[in-house]
């Protein structure tokens, strides 16, 4: 069935099974890859975006469950200022090795730091540790969401 | 060692150019690029074609060099990045010599071509062993020195001055008596025609103004903006997304498919049927998803219907019964264990582990009758082509291989079950077909790091110190697969690394090693490979016999190391910065561990509190390293962050266990990765010099997990000797 969902303030129209995972929809059907998967089962946090601010796992929020709700993906979110503070302390600190879960941990590193300017080490676990990162850049990782809590 | 030999040679193959002057040519041409300016080939040594081959009549050239008019320099080379920062590291080692910016450098995978490509120490088109920085020190800082030499010399004649009048400085050739420059792009054409020198002189250490900077990683914006291009990520027009289902038991086939649900799902195009799996083909992986679900696959089951864990575990301890090759024999480590005044002996057994890249395997493929294209993130593109080639029948020069970034590759991505699936596949889909793994089929389909056993004994003096040292092991030989020739006299120089080459001083010390290979299971490259099985070994040994000898386990350490002056230094240095021997609460240890592998030496402190309930969580890893001269710092700490992070995960969750000739563990439930809250505190000291770089990619990994063990032991009295760590062994009694 037909869905129309605004994904980065733009408007769009999917046709598929109303059960169909927001994270195919953003890779396959419409072309947007930056958002990862990853393990499928809300697991390991690459396929995170934001519905309405709130980090999401998009492997298993259905496209029915969405309805007028704003989806930002990592292909946007640098134009947030959280978003665009994250990414910025991410290259000063040199976070990224192979950078696959990266686009995840972006998003979930933003949205921590939209809803809570000034997170504690403990809050930072809290919103972070749903993210796997296999290279282990888990140090540096705390280390920017610090840093862009600053201010860059 | 033939890693280590063939690592040597490349070093000679360099001093012998420039001390006994077998023409650079041999090694380096230089000529008109195409499209104009400066080009030029390097042949980088061989496996086979040390310094021999360098120096016979026909050239080959397998990296290449190209500066255009518009002052842009451009790389080939056959290291593919994968988050080890490689794509960085390898145009600083240019960028010093030829004095440009590093900004001006950009570096190009090279296309699938094993023979032009080879990798100077795997000898096949390869990233892997912690490499890439070893293979290219000298030759490319000598092709960088030569580029500069030829373009000053364009420069110096078109002046009409003296060559040793002129400098190179930031992309320009200057003549500073004058004040005139050029800028390399206008000089590349000129520069193609002159002489290739016979002498350059590298710069020394202490003139290195790029080398062992902490330069920005050239491949992170992309990473962080979502515009990086995985493998995964690849949509040629058309394309179709496909998943699979292989046979849950190793070595079973399909009996039967019933798919008139799967075939009604709205997305799904087609089900493909191969002997021992069955994909879905879809327009997008969700309905390729759902249609699998609704698939009812009868397999049959095959002949390792029945095999578990423990049978593996008992064949090999059965194997170690009996002797093996000789790996190493120094003194007499019979006699002199005879004359021992206090014998230990202990086994060892380590599991097999999953590589669980972020990235599941993928593969795209578009298989036409007059050829076939391949989209994947590889560490060996030349096995992709070749893979490629042999299943669709079609001539090597019909396959075309791209690779892509690398969502993790930890070995696992060096080799081509995925492709072959892949094409497989795609030989039944018309148009291009992506073949995406959902993680159960990554972690339950894995090539999967060896199951080893260990039989390990020392005998000690009066002093208890070790006076014998026999140690034998059995498991499977990923190289005798992967690369034959190297598997020679029922030896490889990976499997047995770490355990021949210890850092210590023992006068009496033999090892041997059986290759037994598990039923079924297949077993792969996995970071650090051999050393991961044989550090823990004997590094966790060593510190019985520390034990045993009542005796601090740095000091009964460096004890044995008068003879190893770089190990001794990072083992020092480590203990200072981890406060050794200063008090710590109750059920809080620290635990060391020293290695020699990759040619680095490294030591390492970790501090572990055990909870009553037998939890164990990593505190703080302090770490020091000698990986000779370091051409980026960064770079290397955050390699070794990434090594410990990988090993702690290992030692404290790492296992895949078999039942039904099945793989017990699916996703990351059930196979557990170390996350934020759980990540220790990490230190890392470098220590600096100018030897040879040593690889880093990996010794962070195999160090990590004896010296958590051992913490466990310093902080409970229990000593582990299998991995991972046994959270029930370590409960408080009541």
């Amino acid at each position: 069935m037909v869905f129309v969902i605004q994904v980065n303030g733009t408007v769009q129209s999917v046709d598929v099974d109303d059960d169909t995972p927001l994270l195919w929809v953003l890779r396959d059907v419409l072309g947007m890859t930056g958002t990862k998967f990853g393990c499928g089962m809300a697991l390991c946090g690459a396929c995170t975006v934001h519905i309405d601010g709130v980090a999401s796992r998009s492997c298993v929020t259905t496209i029915d469950s969405i309805g007028r709700s704003q989806i930002t993906t990592i292909e946007a979110i640098g134009a947030t200022a959280s978003g665009a503070k994250i990414q910025k302390a991410w290259l000063d600190r040199e976070v990224v090795q192979c950078g696959y879960c990266q686009s995840g941990q972006i998003m979930s590193a933003s949205a921590l730091l939209a809803s809570n300017p000034h997170p504690t080490d403990s809050d930072i676990d809290e919103a972070m540790s749903g993210n796997i990162c296999r290279c282990g850049t888990y140090i540096r990782i705390r280390e920017a969401i610090k840093q862009a809590a600053r201010g860059g | 060692m033939v890693l280590d030999r063939i690592a040597f040679q490349g070093i000679d193959f360099d001093r012998t150019s420039s001390a006994d002057g077998p023409s650079r040519r041999t090694f380096l041409r230089a000529g008109a690029a195409a499209g104009g300016g400066l080009l030029l080939s390097l042949s980088l040594p061989f496996v086979s074609g040390d310094v021999k081959a360098a120096n016979s009549a026909s050239f080959v050239p397998n990296a290449f060099i190209r500066i255009s008019g518009d002052g842009q320099i451009v790389l080939t080379m056959p290291y593919v990045e994968m988050g080890q920062g490689t794509y960085t590291a390898i145009p600083m080692l240019i960028a010093e010599e030829l004095e440009v910016d590093l900004k001006q450098v950009r570096l190009q995978h090279a296309p699938p071509n094993e023979k032009l490509y080879a990798n100077p120490l795997l000898g096949v088109q390869a990233t892997g062993n912690s490499n890439a920085i070893r293979g290219a020190w000298y030759p490319l800082r000598q092709a960088g020195a030569i580029a500069r030499a030829m373009l000053v010399s364009a420069a110096a004649e078109h002046w009409k001055v003296d060559p040793a009048s002129c400098r190179a400085q930031s992309g320009k050739v200057r003549h500073p008596p004058t004040g005139r420059s050029i800028k390399y792009g206008d000089l590349a054409a000129d520069a193609s025609r002159m002489v290739v020198p016979a002498n350059v002189a590298l710069k020394r250490p202490e003139e290195f103004k790029l080398i062992g900077t902490a330069a920005k990683r050239l491949d992170t914006p992309a990473k962080v903006n979502g515009t990086a291009v995985y493998g995964i990520d690849v949509r040629p027009p058309g394309v179709k997304i496909a998943t699979l289902a292989q046979s849950p038991a190793f070595g079973g086939h399909v009996k039967g498919v019933e798919d008139a649900a799967a075939k009604a799902v709205k997305g799904v195009r087609q089900i493909v049927r191969l002997d021992d799996a069955v994909a879905v083909v879809a327009d997008h992986m969700g309905a390729a998803k759902k249609g699998l679900a609704a698939l009812v696959i009868e397999w049959e089951d095959g002949p390792h219907a029945e095999l578990n864990t423990g049978e593996v575990a008992r064949k090999l301890e059965e194997a170690t019964l009996s002797s093996g090759a000789v790996a190493q024999n120094i003194g007499d480590a019979d006699k002199a264990m005879a004359s021992a005044v206090t014998k230990v002996e202990a086994t060892y057994q380590v599991p097999f582990l999953a590589h669980a890249t972020m990235e599941p395997m993928n593969c795209t493929v578009h298989v036409r009758k007059d050829g076939c294209e391949v989209w994947v993130g590889s560490q060996a593109i030349g096995r992709v082509q070749a893979a490629a080639a042999k299943i669709t029948g079609l001539p090597l020069d019909k396959v075309v291989a791209h690779n892509h970034l690398i969502g993790g590759g930890f070995g696992r991505r060096l080799e081509i079950d995925g492709v072959v699936r892949a094409v497989q596949i795609a030989q039944q889909v018309d148009g291009p077909v992506k073949v995406v793994w959902t993680r159960e089929e990554d972690i339950q389909h894995d090539m999967y790091r060896p199951y080893w056993f260990d039989r390990i004994s020392a005998g000690l003096d009066e002093k208890g110190m070790p006076v014998a040292w026999n140690h034998r092991f059995a498991g499977s030989s990923v190289l005798a697969r992967w690369l034959p020739p190297v598997f020679e006299n029922g030896l490889d120089p990976d499997t047995t690394e770490g355990a021949i080459n210890l850092v210590y001083a023992l006068p009496n010390l033999h090892v041997e090693y059986l290759r037994v290979e598990p039923p079924g299971i297949p077993t792969a490259f996995w970071r650090s490979v051999g050393p991961s099985h044989n550090v823990f070994v004997t590094e966790s040994f060593m510190d019985e016999l520390a034990a045993a000898a009542k005796q601090d386990a740095v000091a009964y350490r460096l004890a044995l190391l008068g003879k190893a002056p770089r190990a001794k230094a990072v083992l020092e240095l480590a203990a200072e910065k981890a406060g050794w021997g200063q008090p710590l609460p109750e059920r809080v240890g620290r635990g060391v561990s020293v290695q020699f592998v990759f040619g680095s030496y490294l030591a390492q402190v970790a501090e572990v509190e055990v909870s009553k309930d037998g939890m164990v969580r990593v505190r703080r890893v302090v770490c020091a390293i000698d990986c000779g001269a370091v051409v980026n710092p960064d770079t290397v700490r955050a390699q070794i962050e990434s090594g410990i992070i990988f090993g702690v995960t290992a030692a404290l969750y790492g296992e895949i266990t078999l039942k039904g000739g099945r793989v017990e563990q699916s996703n990351f439930d059930t196979y557990r990765m170390l996350r934020m809250n759980e990540a220790p505190a990490i230190e890392i000291h470098i220590v600096q010099n100018s030897e040879p770089p040593g690889g880093v990619g990996e010794t962070g990994t195999s160090a990590i997990v004896p010296a958590v063990s051992n913490a466990i032991f310093a902080a409970t009295g229990k000593r582990l000797r299998k991995m991972p760590v046994d959270n029930a062994a370590l409960k408080q009694p009541v």
